[in-house]
């Protein structure tokens, strides 16, 4: 058996059509509807809840917290103060990107990290001879993600303490439905949210509720295939989807640094020291080889393949996560790694690998297109990342 | 006249059995002469006991060479591999560690006993990919000598020179270390979990006379990693039918070349007139007339027992001579009327479509192996054990089931010899040591057959009942086995080769020395 998470019996009589799939070792749902359209819409237009609880968890405290993440992660996290969180990837010594998540001072000498992948025993290496606690808290906490313009209406119904001006990427304690909890404001979907950090042993009834709460709002529980779309709307990558982990990596060409996954801003160069900070230097210094970007697929050229074969336009109805490449001037300068139509902005999207010099916004590329069985190359940009940047994902 | 054969084959052992099959795809005219009544040597299925059928020795396909089976066909033959996916190492303490096929479960499953070794696996298994990649082209090669300036040697040495460079660095001294050390060290370096340490370790044990602290057997733990990582051909599992269904279908393809493949056949020698090898003559005094001879027999048996000493230079004869077999492992065959029932997981389940190891501690195995340093088998011995009729219902009457069980220690040269009643005593220590974890077996015992080294001699005519032809330590292996100079396949006497184990790269159900001394001999004949 899968393992389930702990909002598991709420969920389950939600999933219509068995449509289950694994996340780092759980059932978590693909969709709870028959479509995940209504999901995705919930997550623009009212609110939704997504249950995130496969991720993994770590507390670190003690006298040398920030010291082993500074080392590990890109980011400065002295210069993280309790309260805030940031989001960050983290390299191995050659600066190729492990995994990336958010790191939250959940109080001095406090914090929480959340990552993709398993990280217990390169946190321990990294930790030799400091003073330093790490405590695997995956399976001990649930997570929920509250997204979408009405989520901090549903919330501030069910807080027990008011929920005040709780900043973008800032995170407090609270109680709902008298269970302690933390409540960050951070999410995946480049929205307005929040994600919520629950004692799995008391999860159901935050989870009640919300949905209680949310009723009045349209809060929607949404599946993975509805949270894939505004991700990719959002620019943000996925690891393991849009990149390979060092870490899994077989070859070197299948790595990336944060530079290559344009995580400029997430690395910070003016600390003394951590994990691949000499590479990372270097390579700022000469520039990537790679950036990764959008690519918006131009509509009249991808029309225009279909029309000539008697045909509409055919368009993926969940978000693909499969290797596309991307030419320029008859070669390949790239691979698109994730797509999908984006029903909020009516154009189809796609993250991408770009080669230098190909990656300058509106650069004009083709991506592959399978038209009837066949391989044909639609016209497209290059796009700034994220293509969906709302002024409420701030507020 | 009587007939000349292009090529006799001294063995129907697997290795013997490619070679003919190779030989007689590329034309020539291949007559296979097996001593015993069935064919497949150590890789035979037999019903010992009315209603069973055993693997009697080799009992699982992991190191198969997946160009052996793509080139011969093996599937269109009859090979039939089944998956064998998971292992149960059941603890004195009550509890277990398991590793199954899905890696989510797996995960958990090591994470309840340790967190870090949950992912320490991940990366070792990740390792131990680059490792087998490493070595990979290694087995398909014939090992250059070292020593020579011929242009051929050279040119071997500097492709071998080029694949170790292009590992990088830290794989190369990954490599490096695996060859040189013991498997308990090397899985320190890894893993803190003591029953995950001694059943990972165990795969450096196997089929030699080493205990897991000894030097070298982090070495034959990767020579087992080598087939389990060949993922894309799935050569890891169990065949459907035995062993003697491997055996079964490279003998089907070597015929539907052309082989003749002959039985109840003992080879008494081989003639050589100047120096070259002319024919064989049977025990019955039937002489058959060869262009080439191959043997697929073990070292000692091509070298000392089927020619004459005076055809062999004194340094080679000396070489084979200190060439180590050490049988050091025996084999327990059960019918039982029911599966046993762990007490560590009680009732039938996924674990028993699997392997059952019995390692519960790196010093259980240790102690295990210092009983047979002083001439005496375990008393609590290590056990590799699978259900074939778990995986392949035809191998027992519905409902009732084998066991194939694969012990270590049972030293060739154990005080006082093997005796029938030393041989049974060894059956109840096994017997005894399982039923500590599965008390309901005695009682499901229908049938037992118990193999020693000394059995498996006799009856496989493997000298000291070593299942490798020979240890795979690293002074018996690459360019120095079976010996200096004379690692390529070829003997000193023209026109006769070796096939088995004994040469380049080892033994397990691989096939690899059949294959490639039938490239060699088509280069040279």
């Amino acid at each position: 058996m899968l393992k389930t998470t702990p909002f598991h019996a709420r969920t389950a009589p939600l999933v219509l059509g068995l449509t289950w799939r694994r996340w780092a070792g759980y059932a978590v749902a693909s969709v709870y509807d028959w479509l995940h359209d209504r999901e995705y819409a919930a997550i623009r237009n009212a609110a939704a809840l997504i249950d995130v609880s496969p991720l993994y968890k770590y507390r670190i405290s003690g006298r040398d917290a920030a010291r082993l993440l500074d080392r590990v992660v890109t980011r400065n996290i002295g210069r993280l103060a309790p309260g805030r969180v940031t989001y960050t990837p983290w390299c191995d010594s050659r600066g190729k990107v492990i995994d990336d998540g958010t790191v939250s001072c959940l109080a001095e000498g406090e914090y929480r990290l959340t990552c993709a992948d398993p990280l217990l025993r390169w946190l321990h290496q990294n930790a030799f001879r400091m003073d330093v606690q790490i405590e695997d808290v995956s399976e001990a906490l649930g997570a929920l993600a509250l997204q979408g313009p009405l989520s901090r209406a549903v919330l501030e119904e069910v807080v027990e303490s008011p929920l005040g001006p709780l900043g973008y990427f800032h995170i407090t304690r609270n109680r709902i439905a008298g269970v302690d909890v933390e409540i960050s404001r951070t999410g995946y979907t480049g929205d307005l949210g929040f994600e919520l950090w629950v004692p799995a042993a008391n999860a159901l009834g935050v989870w009640d509720a919300l949905t209680t709460a949310g009723s009045r709002y349209g809060l929607t529980p949404a599946g993975i295939w509805a949270l894939d779309i505004a991700r990719i709307e959002a620019g943000l990558l996925m690891a393991d989807v849009d990149y390979t982990s060092a870490h899994r990596a077989v070859a070197e060409s299948q790595m990336s640094t944060p530079y290559e996954l344009s995580l400029d801003h997430a690395v910070a160069l003016e600390k003394p020291a951590f994990n691949g900070r000499e590479a990372l230097a270097a390579e700022q210094a000469s520039g990537p080889a790679w950036r990764f970007t959008g690519i918006e697929v131009d509509w009249v050229s991808f029309e225009a393949l279909f029309t000539a074969r008697g045909l509409s336009p055919s368009l993926p109805t969940v978000a693909w996560r499969t290797s596309v490449p991307i030419y320029r001037n008859g070669r390949q300068v790239g691979y698109a790694s994730s797509g999908c139509w984006s029903p909020l902005l009516k154009k189809y999207i796609a993250l991408a690998h770009v080669r230098a010099p190909h990656f300058a916004p509106d650069t004009p590329v083709e991506i592959e297109v399978t038209v009837d069985h066949e391989r044909q190359r639609a016209g497209a940009w290059v796009r700034r990342l994220p293509f969906f940047d709302p002024p409420r994902k701030r507020a | 006249m009587a007939q000349v054969w292009d090529v006799v084959v001294i063995g129907g052992g697997h290795n013997g059995l490619v070679n003919a099959a190779y030989l007689a795809r590329a034309g020539r005219k291949v007559l296979v002469l097996e001593r015993r009544h069935v064919l497949g040597g150590a890789a035979v299925s037999e019903q010992i006991f009315p209603g069973f059928t055993f693997s009697v020795f080799s009992y699982v396909v992991s190191l198969l060479r997946p160009e052996i089976i793509r080139e011969l066909e093996l599937p269109r033959h009859g090979l039939h591999i089944l998956p064998l996916e998971s292992t149960l190492t059941p603890l004195p303490n009550g509890d277990y560690l398991a590793a199954w096929g899905d890696p989510d479960l797996t995960r958990r499953e090591l994470y309840r006993h340790s967190p870090r070794d949950a992912e320490a696996s991940v990366e070792f298994s990740r390792l131990m990919y680059h490792m087998a990649r490493a070595v990979k082209p290694i087995l398909g090669m014939i090992p250059p000598d070292p020593t020579s300036l011929s242009p051929a040697e050279v040119k071997g040495l500097f492709a071998l020179g080029g694949h170790l460079r292009s590992l990088g660095a830290e794989h190369f001294h990954a490599l490096y270390k695996l060859m040189t050390m013991s498997s308990a060290d090397y899985l320190d370096e890894w893993f803190e979990f003591g029953p995950l340490k001694a059943t990972k370790s165990a795969s450096g044990i196997i089929g030699t006379f080493l205990g897991p602290r000894s030097p070298g057997s982090a070495y034959v733990l990767l020579h087992h990693y080598m087939g389990e990582i060949d993922g894309a051909y799935r050569a890891w599992g169990f065949c459907k039918g035995g062993n003697g269904s491997v055996s079964g279908a490279i003998a089907s393809a070597a015929r539907s070349f052309g082989a003749t493949l002959r039985t109840n056949a003992p080879v008494r020698q081989v003639l050589v007139r100047n120096g070259r090898a002319t024919g064989v003559v049977l025990e019955s005094g039937e002489e058959i007339e060869a262009r080439v001879v191959v043997s697929g027999l073990d070292a000692r048996r091509t070298y000392l027992d089927l020619v004459e000493s005076k055809e062999l230079p004194p340094e080679l004869l000396e070489q084979v001579r200190r060439f180590r077999f050490r049988g050091s492992s025996g084999k327990v065959n059960l019918a039982l009327s029911e599966l046993p029932d762990f007490t560590c997981l009680p009732g039938v389940g996924a674990h028993h479509r699997g392997a059952i190891s019995i390692s519960p501690s790196v010093e259980y195995l240790e102690r295990a192996y210092d009983e047979a340093k002083y001439g005496e088998f375990s008393r609590r011995p290590y056990m590799d054990i699978v259900f074939p009729s778990m995986i392949d219902p035809g191998m027992a009457p519905p409902g009732q089931h084998v066991a194939s069980v694969f012990v270590q220690y049972a030293p060739y040269h154990v005080n006082g010899g093997w005796t029938d009643a030393k041989r049974e005593a060894f059956g109840d220590a096994v017997i005894d040591t399982l039923s500590e974890y599965a008390p309901n077996l005695k009682t499901a015992i229908l049938h037992r057959q118990v193999l020693t080294p000394a059995d498996i001699e006799s009856t496989l005519g493997l000298s000291e009942g070593n299942i490798f032809q020979g240890e795979l330590a690293l002074h018996q292996l690459f360019f120095l086995r079976p010996a200096a100079r004379w690692a390529s396949y070829r003997t000193p006497i023209r026109g006769y080769y070796q096939c088995g184990s004994s040469s380049h790269p080892g033994g397990g159900v691989m096939g690899a020395a059949g294959r490639l001394a039938a490239l060699r001999i088509l280069a040279e004949t």
